[in-house]
């Protein structure tokens, strides 16, 4: 690893930052569906304009700015820089060395093409390399199986599972915590 | 039917934004208080700071906070509240804080904990409560089984103090074990 090497480019993505002029219109479509937005948010999927979405975004840069614990980017493709989801780093804890990390593919023609395993790949080296985490949580509700399969591949483990934490449905879900240790995942790259 | 928020040893109360704040900006003083509370770092708040940061709680609809009080001498020893209530989940977090060290130990937490489980599962209707602790609090692991908390797992090395690690271990109870517990518990007090 080198200073030279980029953390933002992949092969096939890069963790891009928002577009306040064109992003807004995608991703209050991705809020239109509800298959989406069920696997990435646990609060009720409530559908969001535009408008909404562009003020939204507006607060999330502003919280960034403020707060300097949240880093959210947004993911486009390298041949057209085409947005294609979101991924971010919330919560941190600068004394603890800890903080939180989701990601999310908006529409379904754009999942199975590896633009979430390499979002993964780069997400985990910007928070091991350069924000010198020692360790980080995915949420997961136990019905997103593609996202525990994602985490586990990257050698994530279970670490909690809240039991019956969640209702959807009519019936009740386990919410799971997995974690990463920043060393566990420099002896995965060896 | 019993009074709700009475215990045996302690009953809740809601007070004054200012009379917490008072009691906070002493607690603070003590550091083992705040680290067994908090895993951000511990430091003094002012009586103007603490209010504020009640006020904003009181507001919130998805904050139940209140004091603890002795049931001999009615006097103020901690704080006890639900907070991140998901209502559509019917699942929150809990907190609890002796700020008066010389009741560590000898129930009062457990009664109070007993209280709001109570609160929580008989008039707000919760299906679970949540709650974590850090290792270095044994007592308060202990006090969380005896009001029948179960672990559900740990968030490795989550904290850093002392020139070392510790886990974050997460505990829940569901709404089916604590009325089976409570049962037993009125077979054994008749």
């Amino acid at each position: 690893m080198s200073i030279g090497n980029p953390l933002f480019n992949g092969e096939l993505i890069q963790l891009g930052a928002v577009d306040h002029e064109k992003d807004p219109e995608i991703v209050s479509r991705w809020t239109h569906n509800a298959g989406f937005m069920r696997m990435m948010y646990m609060d009720p999927m409530k559908p969001l304009s535009v408008w909404q979405v562009k003020k939204k975004l507006e607060e999330l840069e502003k919280s960034m700015e403020d707060d300097k614990n949240l880093f959210h980017f947004h993911i486009r493709t390298r041949s057209d820089n085409r947005l294609v989801g979101f991924a971010e780093l919330s919560w941190i804890s600068w004394t603890n060395g800890s903080g939180y990390i989701r990601l999310g593919i908006g529409d379904p023609e754009d999942h199975h093409k590896g633009y979430g395993r390499q979002t993964l790949c780069l997400l985990l080296r910007y928070a091991f390399e350069e924000l010198n985490l020692y360790r980080l949580s995915a949420i997961i509700p136990e019905y997103n199986l593609p996202a525990q399969s994602l985490f586990k591949s990257a050698i994530f483990v279970e670490e909690v599972r809240q039991r019956q934490a969640l209702e959807k449905d009519g019936r009740r879900w386990d919410s799971l915590d997995f974690g990463l240790l920043a060393e566990v995942w420099k002896d995965g790259l060896k | 039917m019993k009074d709700l928020l009475h215990g045996e040893l302690v009953h809740l109360t809601v007070e004054d934004p200012e009379t917490i704040a008072r009691l906070a900006s002493e607690w603070s003083a003590n550091s083992e208080f705040s680290r067994l509370l908090d895993w951000d770092p511990a430091r003094r708040f002012s009586v103007k700071n603490a209010q504020k940061w009640v006020e904003k709680q009181y507001e919130k609809e998805t904050v139940f906070e209140f004091a603890i009080r002795t049931l001999e001498g009615d006097r103020i020893i901690g704080e006890v509240g639900l907070d991140g209530i998901r209502w559509t989940h019917r699942n929150c977090f809990v907190g609890i804080g002796l700020g008066e060290p010389e009741y560590w130990g000898k129930g009062y937490g457990t009664d109070a904990m007993r209280i709001i489980l109570r609160y929580a599962f008989n008039e707000l209707n919760m299906q679970r409560v949540s709650l974590d602790v850090f290792e270095y609090n044994q007592r308060g692991i202990r006090s969380y089984e005896k009001a029948g908390f179960v672990m559900e797992g740990r968030k490795r090395g989550l904290i850093l103090r002392e020139s070392r690690r510790w886990d974050v271990i997460y505990m829940g109870i569901l709404r089916d074990e604590w009325l089976k517990m409570e049962q037993e518990r009125l077979e054994k007090t008749t």
